[in-house]
């Protein structure tokens, strides 16, 4: 019998292959090795499992719907075409399912005061709420760029309770917030969980941040056998740091008919130096607690990305994407800004559900692998986000005021 | 030769009864020419080890006064060709002082370990602390380095405690770096009875000698801190100075540091 993929990895030392590891100060050290103990206990512990199930069920919306979007599948004529819809979660994205879990493990550590790094807001948002709902202190790093462009957000997690710390290092995106975020935690390692909101970082939270959001996947498989008899011949989602898209693929791993597609954010071009595309146009690396792909120049020094999307405006990618990229079980390709723009309008106007940018960058592809596949193909796209946050960003683009 | 450079150079001031001063500086700041003289005049001015840092994009240990430093040096185009060249330059004029580079892992994984480790020695390099190289993922370097007579110096936090603090000293050569505070660097100021206690319960399991750093900005802070162990490294404190008011200054900072540190009472 060969080997499943499932369960196999990461490794006892938090390894997918040469990817992922635990690169992070010696005064986090302690921490991160405890949270892994926490963790491994907390995942099959089922007092957690029923506390997570009640409040995914009650508080968040799950199970999130299976939607054949069909006059997308015929504009573009050739497959059929499902959204996994975790655009209608609470807070609107997939993120709460991952913030709910490490909110509760925070509680479990006896922790009282939660940090989070924000690129696009959702993930502030849904820690911002998860927070608010538990009680806790919370402070959110985010962009001086970010929040110029996620206003709508930045409001929310206000009104939430949590305090927003603007970071103006570098290009004040989601990496630069993502520094400033491990640098409250080692300031504050006794009472702080650091809640990261991607599958990177160092071990145990790219395999923490992937089993929590693997609901999505487990949920998708079953709804698309009950609905179509069969599994999908492809699974499509947009990738930041990988977390939709790993929670959406991961149940999928073992199935090899089908068909795995990973859409980075292309920027201006992959030939420019302007995207975020880390698996296309990066080198393995060390960043933020893990080797992984990642954008630099050629003397080690992380480059600057760039995506009109701020959810995918990382020049990095979660350790377990980089495995799956090299030994070649997942396909990654790319959007561009216009091209994303583009399928924002579009998805719009066909299906009345105004997408995130991030998934937009998805349904790009989407299109393609459509015509691709044919009548007889079958798609699940993680429709992760909703674009209310965005609709001022998209004006602005599109040179409209409001 | 080089390990021993840095034992010779705390056996010395252990001789007298002294702690042993290490100065930080950030190679590239504000450009090669300029960082090159205050680090070839690190050790007139009383410095008996120097700790050069290495830029990096994204430094995630450092407080603003460092990451400004780096972001100045990256500014001005240091490469890690250049930082090395400086490392050369220094151990030309100074035979005898320890060098040691301190920076993040991601420049030099991108070198290569080996090939790193190589032309670290060639310039004269005596030590390396890497701040995101736990002693989990350290095997490779660790490895290069000890095939070049480099010292691999690890850093000892307030965290580490109970079975983790042995784990860490075992394969620790040079000097035990014990990071005062829990933070950033150049952030709140140590306690001086934790240090001390901390130093103790270290030197249970090593027989290095034991520096002290992050927090030690001043003459002051640094004569208490000196009377509770080997050694005083000050960084943020001596960047500041440089970048506001140039090398002279620095030099003179640096001068009563030492000056504080080598006074124990
Ligand atoms: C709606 C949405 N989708 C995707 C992402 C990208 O993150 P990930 O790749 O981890 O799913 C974000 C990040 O903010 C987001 O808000």
């Amino acid at each position: 019998m060969t080997k499943k993929y499932n369960s196999s990895y990461p490794d006892d030392h938090g390894r997918f292959g040469d990817f992922g590891g635990r690169y992070v100060p010696e005064t986090l050290m302690p921490l991160v090795l405890e949270l892994e103990q926490v963790w491994k206990k907390a995942k099959t512990d089922p007092a957690f499992i029923e506390q997570m199930d009640g409040y995914l069920k009650d508080y968040v919306g799950r199970p999130s719907a299976i939607y054949h979007a069909e006059r997308l599948s015929e504009h573009f004529g050739g497959a059929k075409i499902w959204f996994k819809r975790d655009e209608l979660n609470h807070t609107g994205a997939h993120k709460i399912n991952n913030c709910l879990g490490q909110v509760l493990l925070a509680k479990r550590m006896g922790k009282t005061r939660v940090i989070a790094e924000t690129g696009a807001g959702q993930h502030g948002v849904a820690t911002a709420t998860v927070a608010a709902r538990f009680g806790l202190e919370c402070v959110v790093f985010m962009g001086a760029t970010d929040i110029e462009r996620q206003k709508p957000n930045v409001f929310r997690m206000k009104l939430l309770g949590a305090k927003i710390v603007p970071v103006t290092s570098g290009t004040g995106t989601l990496k630069d917030a993502m520094n400033e975020a491990l640098r409250d935690w080692v300031t504050n390692v006794d009472d702080t969980f650091y809640v990261i909101g991607t599958a990177a970082g160092p071990h145990p939270y790219p395999e923490m941040v992937r089993d929590l959001q693997s609901v999505i996947g487990r949920e998708a498989r079953e709804q698309i056998l009950q609905r179509e008899g069969r599994l999908p011949d492809a699974c499509v989602a947009c990738i930041g740091g990988g977390s939709n898209a790993i929670g959406l693929f991961y149940p999928f791993l073992d199935d090899k008919q089908v068909r795995l597609i990973g859409v980075e954010a292309a920027g201006k071009g992959l030939q420019t130096t302007k995207h975020a595309a880390s698996l296309s146009g990066g080198k393995p690396g060390i960043l933020h607690g893990n080797r992984t792909y990642l954008l630099q120049d050629d003397d080690g020094q992380i480059a600057d990305a760039h995506s009109i999307s701020a959810g995918l405006d990382y020049p990095g990618i979660g350790p377990e994407h980089s495995y799956l990229h090299d030994i070649g079980r997942v396909e990654y390709l790319s959007a561009t800004d216009q091209e994303a723009l583009d399928s924002f309008q579009l998805c719009t106007r066909l299906e009345g559900i105004i997408p995130a940018l991030e998934p937009a960058h998805a349904l790009a592809r989407v299109g393609d692998l459509a015509k691709e596949l044919g009548n007889n193909g079958l798609i699940v796209m993680n429709m992760c986000g909703r674009g209310d946050k965005d609709v001022f960003a998209v004006a602005g683009h599109l040179g409209i005021e409001i | 030769m080089s390990i021993n450079r840095i034992s010779n150079a705390f056996a010395k001031r252990t001789a007298n009864n002294q702690s042993t001063f290490i100065a930080y500086m950030m190679a590239g700041d504000p450009d090669l020419a300029i960082s090159r003289e205050l680090l070839l005049g690190l050790p007139d001015a009383g410095a008996d080890i120097v700790e050069l840092g290495m830029p990096f994009s994204d430094p995630v240990a450092e407080g603003l006064t460092i990451q400004q430093a780096a972001q100045r040096s990256l500014l001005a185009d240091t490469k890690m060709a250049g930082v090395l060249s400086l490392a050369k330059d220094f151990r030309k004029a100074h035979p005898d002082t320890p060098l040691i580079l301190m920076g993040y892992a991601n420049p030099v994984h991108h070198m290569g370990w080996q090939v790193f480790a190589k032309a670290a020695a060639k310039a004269g390099v005596d030590g390396m602390i890497i701040v995101d190289l736990p002693p989990e993922e350290s095997d490779p370097f660790a490895k290069a380095l000890t095939e070049n007579d480099i010292a691999l110096i690890r850093l000892i936090a307030p965290t580490t405690v109970g079975e983790r603090l042995p784990k860490v000293l075992s394969g620790v050569s040079g000097f035990v770096y014990y990071v005062s505070v829990t933070g950033v660097t150049g952030d709140a100021v140590p306690d001086a009875t934790e240090v001390a206690n901390a130093v103790q319960n270290i030197k249970l399991h090593t027989d290095l000698p034991v520096a002290v750093g992050f927090g030690v900005r001043t003459p002051q802070t640094a004569q208490i801190i000196a009377n509770c162990t080997d050694g005083v490294v000050v960084g943020s404190a001596i960047v500041a100075t440089m970048h506001k008011t140039g090398v002279k200054a620095a030099f003179e900072l640096v001068k009563k540091l030492a000056d504080a540190t080598h006074c124990k009472t």
